[in-house]
């Protein structure tokens, strides 16, 4: 699974595009999160994180599959 | 609807495109740079989108603003890129046959664009630089 990265998440991670691990075997919103937070502590301080499933907003609970296009996105600050 | 990320924003088009002989308002409201921030210089900004991801929720804000107001045309455009202080960063815009609904639906568009439009900015001052809303 390949997530796109964005603003200040993608200077946490140090690239633009994240491959998860297939073992890691991440199925919710809320698992790659955890995952996130666990690998990249600095990701644990922003004010907020959301996830977007092909350019829509998703919530935790929700499921994620590899064939969508996935993005991290931290606090907007557009206008 | 004219919505769009662009480098550089051209106020005129946006006018052009709202501009509607069945309308009796146009309202432009245009968020631009500003040099100082919490105390500090600001010498630079940096816009960064999720370009396809933007137009999308720019396009749901759009619809929502459609569905509240009697408008005759809507105009959002965002800038990325590299911006020195003063330079227009946004335009949101709408036309329609009275100016309350030309006031109203342009602080709406401006408003929830700011709070759903994945949009980065990073201010650069003389000795470093944030991302803006990311920390507490």
């Amino acid at each position: 699974m390949e997530i796109l990265l964005f603003g200040i998440t993608r200077e946490i991670v140090g690239q633009s595009k994240l491959t998860l691990p297939a073992s890691e075997n991440i199925t919710t919103v809320k698992a790659l999160k955890n995952w996130l937070g666990n690998q990249y502590p600095a990701i644990q301080g922003l004010t907020s994180l959301a996830v977007a499933v092909d350019n829509e907003y998703v919530q935790d609970d929700d499921v994620l599959s590899g064939h969508h296009e996935i993005a991290l996105i931290p606090p907007v600050s557009g206008g | 609807m004219l919505i769009k990320v662009v480098e550089q924003i051209d106020l005129n088009e946006a006018y052009a495109y709202l501009r509607s002989p069945d309308a009796g308002a146009v309202n432009l409201f245009i968020g631009t740079v500003r040099n100082h921030s919490k105390g500090k210089e600001v010498v630079r900004l940096d816009f960064e989108a999720y370009d396809a991801m933007a137009i999308q929720q720019m396009q749901h804000v759009a619809d929502e603003a459609a569905a509240k107001w009697p408008l005759c045309k809507l105009a959002m455009i965002h800038a990325i890129g590299a911006k020195d202080p003063g330079e227009p960063v946004v335009v949101v815009g709408v036309s329609s046959a009275h100016r309350e609904a030309s006031f109203e639906a342009c602080r709406f568009l401006i408003d929830e664009l700011k709070k759903t439009v994945p949009i980065w900015k990073k201010e650069f001052y003389e000795d470093n630089s944030v991302w803006i809303n990311a920390h507490p």
